[in-house]
């Protein structure tokens, strides 16, 4: 194995951000807006010379770090998977800087504020790790690039210094690094098993055994304490809702993808014959459980980001959910295949939808001066670029329309019916409706005629609400990623059957956000009496809000963190 | 029993204790106490690994030693990173509690973390 040519390509996605976060600690002040400035078409540029030098060879792209190769040195490797997330990320962040120009711009001639520039310094510094995440060969490379992504991550929660998001930044990072331990717990117990860290060497030497059990079982449980899916989600709603729009939308959008992203490296590179079906019905199983109280809890929320953040704990659920679809016919070998482009097409469609719907909430935010869902009325009147993005940020995730999204669902669906796992068809086809749910419910606020007139409307930045709105066209763009595809998987998106399926998609959003929504919907100036059923669903929507707040107490998630490893581990020797 | 093998299992009762320590500590001092503990008995588990696999010759492996400077680095950032925020934490509300299950809530009333 050798450097390919292109190779330094790899070197310079990770050296770039993190040059310009040094530089810019340097020269101090206003000027890491500059930096940033420089340093993002850069970056961007680099991705993009990645991706055809991958298309021009067809094959993985190498790095070897000083000419050494593994075992005794390092390899960075970026396959399709990583230079698809490499570009995705590139996109998104570069999105984001255009948004934040406004709300973290420097004026001249104003005084300089830290916020500005710890967040310009900080987005770079994400980048930087992200992609260190996707190119790491070896899995201690991949510790410190994920230990490098919390770090970077956790001061974005508290950029304003409030209390309460010093809180939230202080349980992100505490629950964080109780998860990379039992991740690193992993890396040293292979280690000492098979004497070696670089992924391609251990998926050689691995073998069904005790040890590479408990190894899956701690690594799994460790990076999904990061990416924060259900149980394991106590640090995200805080942490998301309370951070500046610019600043959640990366951290939603982008920083949980990493140790995502991490979880598929693990399971489909490096012990692809190690991981047995029943521990993925696990896996997918918890998707399940965050997609359907992520959704309901969101339909709950007063506030708009809110909103947003636990609709994005029922988002992850669904980038777990193909995993047991992946397996091959006899269901002992993970392979790569179209379940595994589904999800990744899931993720990248995710990542600039939800980056878009968290700008449009921040807009909203910034121009009411408070996100109160109930009182959204007329906002659609006033800021029309802002309540359209997230209209159509809304239908990619839902996955209805042509989006990526329902490209990775009709993959996902196949792999479903092709393996006879009828219930995972269930769980993709009812997921929709949830989100419906909570996307009706806002815009059937945010399109609502005014009681009174909007007392005053603050004017938002043109450029941060085209940032947002191209963001959620792409995501919507990426329906393009099916042209390859054989033609039977997508027929006529616009066939009646298809249509249908639209259709009750949306009857069944508007009834959940009908039943479950904190204020009766359509109640504003009469006194309006609930219905039985309203009554009924409203105590569903409260226990499952009771029960969220319980397992998101500090012991009952750790002991989680424990029980999943065990049941994993166990899962992983009964096949 | 060779002396691998003892500081195997004296790490896996460290990683046991923090691990403890991390679940029932409600005190955020405590808890990033609790992830040291927990980080030192890998760290050591790796020395073992380490002392095991010495080549002939050599006393040990060294390259779990490179990486454990390393692990040691980013445990030691990660402190600074909790205890700086734990501090200004204190500065910002005059309590170092991290319950803040209800948000909605008044948060008045004495912390008596």
């Amino acid at each position: 194995m050798l450097t390919t040519p292109g190779g330094i390509l790899l070197v310079m996605a990770v050296l770039v951000p993190f040059v310009g976060v040094l530089v810019g600690l340097m020269l101090g002040g206003r000027h890491a807006q500059h930096v940033a400035a420089l340093t993002l078409p850069a970056g961007l540029a680099i991705a993009a010379g990645l991706a055809a030098t991958l298309l021009q060879s067809g094959d993985t792209v190498v790095y070897l770090l000083g000419g050494w190769a593994p075992p005794l040195g390092i390899a960075l490797r970026a396959d399709t998977l990583s230079v698809v997330m490499m570009l995705a990320v590139a996109v998104v962040i570069c999105g984001i800087g255009l948004y934040a120009r406004s709300d973290f711009g420097s004026v001249a001639g104003a005084a300089e504020a830290r916020a500005p520039f710890t967040f310009w310094l900080l987005l770079l510094a994400v980048w930087g790790s992200l992609n260190l995440v996707f190119v790491s060969g070896d899995l201690f490379t991949l510790y410190v690039a994920l230990e490098l992504l919390t770090f970077s991550a956790v001061p974005l929660v508290c950029l304003d210094g409030r209390g309460d998001t010093l809180r939230a930044a202080l349980r992100y990072l505490l629950f964080a690094l109780a998860g990379s331990l039992l991740y690193l717990l992993g890396a040293v117990l292979l280690y000492g098993a098979y004497g070696t860290l670089d992924i391609t060497l251990l998926a050689e030497r691995i073998r069904p055994e005790p040890i590479a059990w408990t190894v899956v079982a701690l690594m799994t449980v460790g990076l999904l304490a990061k990416t924060a899916l259900f149980p394991l989600h106590l640090w995200l709603p805080p942490a998301h809702a309370g951070a500046p729009a610019a600043a959640s939308a990366v951290l939603s959008a982008l920083v949980i993808k990493g140790s995502w992203f991490l979880v598929v490296r693990l399971w489909f590179d490096v012990m692809p014959g190690v991981v047995t079906l029943s521990a993925a019905q696990l896996l997918a199983g918890l998707g399940a459980a965050a997609i359907v109280v992520g959704s309901v809890v969101a339909l709950r929320q007063e506030r708009l980001k809110l909103l947003v953040a636990y609709s994005t704990i029922a988002q992850i659920g669904y980038l777990f959910l193909m995993f047991p679809l992946a397996f091959d016919a006899v269901g002992s070998t993970l392979e790569h295949g179209a379940a595994l482009t589904g999800g990744l097409l899931q993720a990248v469609s995710h990542a600039t939808a939800k980056a878009a719907m968290f700008m449009a909430a921040g807009l909203v935010y910034a121009a009411l001066g408070h996100d109160r869902i109930a009182d959204l009325a007329g906002t659609a009147r006033a800021m029309p670029i802002t309540v359209l993005t997230f209209a159509l940020a809304g239908l990619a995730l839902m996955g209805v329309v042509p989006s990526g999204a329902y490209v990775a669902k009709k993959l996902l669906l196949d792999a479903a019916d092709g393996s006879g796992q009828w219930w995972w068809t269930m769980v993709l086809q009812g997921g929709a409706v949830f989100t419906a749910g909570y996307v009706v419910l806002v815009l059937a606020n945010a399109l609502r005629r005014p009681s009174a007139p909007l007392p005053s409307v603050k004017r938002v930045a043109r450029l941060s609400e085209f940032a947002a709105l191209a963001l959620a066209v792409c995501s919507l763009l990426l329906a393009f990623s099916a042209l390859p595809l054989p033609g039977k998987l997508i027929s006529n998106p616009l066939a009646p059957a298809e249509m249908g399926a639209t259709l009750l998609v949306f009857l069944g959003g508007a009834a959940l956000a009908l039943g479950l929504s904190r204020r009766p919907l359509f109640a504003d100036g009469r006194t309006a009496t609930d219905g039985p059923l309203r009554r009924v669903s409203v105590a569903v929507g409260v226990a499952f809000e009771q029960a969220d707040q319980g397992i998101r107490r500090w012991p009952a998630a750790t002991l989680g963190l424990l029980a999943l490893a065990a049941l994993f581990g166990w899962l992983l020797k009964a096949h | 029993m060779s002396a691998a093998t003892v500081f195997g299992l004296c790490a896996a009762a460290l990683i046991g204790i923090g691990l403890y320590g991390l679940i029932v500590n409600p005190h955020p001092l405590r808890k990033i106490l609790a992830f040291n503990v927990i980080g030192s008995g890998v760290f050591m588990l790796f020395g073992a690994i380490a002392r095991r696999g010495a080549a002939a010759g050599m006393g040990g492996d060294p390259v779990p030693q490179a990486l454990l400077i390393t692990g040691i680095v980013v445990a030691f950032s990660a402190t600074a990173l909790a205890v700086a925020l734990l501090l200004r934490l204190f500065d910002e509300t005059g309590s170092v509690t991290l319950a803040s299950e209800a948000p909605d809530k008044v948060q008045t009333g004495t912390d008596d973390a």
